[in-house]
């Protein structure tokens, strides 16, 4: 099958990019989308131009770096997978493909369609984790989780950290990223002691990167690869509003914000 | 009080405030639109209670200064949350697609400033009575004869029925939405939450048009 690809091409973070239309003409239904960008790629080098830069690793859809807005979805018409486990039989001969990066200002774009996410590892930073002291492990069965709120946080742990809820987002939101990472902690027995101030650490840091606000319109839920719930964002709203109004925890203040 | 400066200027204590004030407000409307509709029970209804809510004096004026407190601290965050919003993505996207999305979700900020622009003309229309001369001859407490010489303009009584189902696809997704920010989602209640919204909007928006094409029709005269 033919395609005709319309793909944002921007040099560096420096430079302003353009939409810029090739075509692929040997697309096998079979490929992967990043299979038929790796041969476009091809033709591009024999050609002694510059490749398309995108990120991509596992391509099993598991890492969580390939992202790219195809035809105005993250990820692409497949519910519930990444790019690089969308397939190309997804798509019609002769089809208008349209491929953009992220868009948001805390993802700045590097190069092509790879953006700059480091802003999710800040968010992390700021409260994603436990504290524990080091000495030797615990017996398994020392804390006893409920199964159905192991299952719970390992519903919001699934997130890959991707960006698709920003890229999604009218308002490049980061609120389902970071209601996932603070509810898979906040579900579980160990993230107890930290969780006000996680939730307050987090919500700071992820207004700081300059993510936008829920309008809860849900996009981010429709495009997630792994299918998160939003219902995960009305818990961080109501760990972050609790700890806020009826705690005495303000945040760490220990953190420099650079 | 630094942690309330720190809630209030977060995104979602940001939120929580336009959620809240929005909630007072529809239960302002809920109540305003039970008082419309004694005008169905003829003019000694309407006109009573009119009198008797000027009456209530010092509680009218706790009222009227807490929904103007309401309706500021909504738009003002509203605002704000939208600005910081749009400054989130400089650059958009060649090709956006919605998957989600309701029609109602995205045009919030139009058909908020739309009642905005509403109320204000609607302050001034009944409770000033500014907009014209026949209505500021009227006695104080008739208002039935108030809203029939009114709505017996089709242009006016238009105004208000366009605005009121502007007022219900506000609400269509402030409702909702409001649960989800309050914190309120569980898939026990989460259809109810969805549909709340929509429910609330229509009965709402059937209401109070339905005054002005009573009077329009000829029913109320």
């Amino acid at each position: 099958m033919k395609l005709k690809l319309h793909v944002w091409r921007q040099k560096d973070r420096q430079s302003t990019g353009r939409m810029v239309a090739y075509d692929a003409p040997n697309v096998n239904p079979e490929m992967s989308f990043l299979e038929m960008l790796d041969v476009v790629n091809e033709d591009l080098t024999g050609k002694g131009e510059d490749p398309i830069a995108f990120d991509h690793d596992c391509r099993e859809g598991i890492c969580g770096s390939c992202s790219m807005v195809i035809n105005g979805v993250p990820h692409g018409p497949s519910k519930g997978t990444t790019v690089c486990q969308l397939h190309m039989r997804h798509f019609t001969d002769g089809q208008d493909v349209h491929i953009e990066p992220w868009r948001a200002k805390a993802f700045p774009v590097l190069q092509d369609l790879v953006v700059d996410r480091s802003a999710f590892d800040r968010i992390i930073q700021a409260g994603g984790f436990i504290s524990v002291n080091s000495g030797s492990a615990q017996d398994a069965n020392n804390l006893p989780v409920a199964k159905a709120d192991a299952d719970h946080s390992m519903d919001a742990a699934a997130c890959i950290g991707c960006g698709a809820c920003v890229a999604a987002c009218k308002n490049s939101a980061a609120m389902l990223f970071a209601a996932a990472k603070i509810s898979h902690l906040g579900l579980l027995p160990q993230g107890q002691p930290e969780r006000r101030r996680r939730a307050i650490n987090m919500v700071k840091q992820m207004d700081l990167e300059g993510f936008g606000n829920c309008s809860n319109q849900y996009e981010c839920e429709a495009v997630c690869p792994k299918e998160i719930s939003v219902g995960f964002i009305a818990r961080m709203n109501r760990d972050y509003l609790s700890s806020s109004i009826f705690s005495k925890e303000t945040g760490s203040t220990s953190k420099s914000e650079d | 009080m630094g942690w309330l400066r720190q809630t209030t200027d977060s995104s979602i204590g940001g939120k929580l405030i336009v959620a809240v004030t929005g909630l007072a407000m529809v239960g302002f409307v809920v109540a305003h639109l039970s008082g419309n509709l004694l005008v169905f029970g003829g003019p000694q209804a309407v006109n009573s209670y009119a009198e008797g809510l000027r009456k209530l004096g010092a509680l009218l004026w706790v009222a009227r200064i807490g929904l103007l407190v309401m309706a500021t601290l909504h738009i003002v965050f509203a605002i704000k949350l939208n600005l910081a919003n749009r400054a989130a993505r400089p650059q958009a996207y060649a090709v956006k697609t919605y998957r989600r999305a309701s029609f109602a979700s995205r045009s919030m900020l139009l058909t908020g400033l739309a009642l905005l622009g509403y109320i204000l003309f609607h302050l001034a229309h009944f409770t000033f009575r500014a907009t014209s001369p026949e209505l500021a001859a009227l006695g104080e407490y008739d208002v039935y004869q108030m809203i029939v010489l009114s709505f017996q303009q089709p242009l006016i009584a238009g105004l208000y029925i366009v605005s009121m189902f502007l007022l219900g696809l506000h609400l269509s997704h402030g409702v909702s939405s409001l649960f989800q920010t309050l914190g309120f989602n569980h898939p026990k209640y989460r259809n109810l939450v969805g549909s709340i919204g929509p429910f609330l909007g229509v009965l709402l928006a059937l209401g109070f048009s339905s005054i002005p094409a009573a009077v329009l029709f000829g029913l109320l005269k």
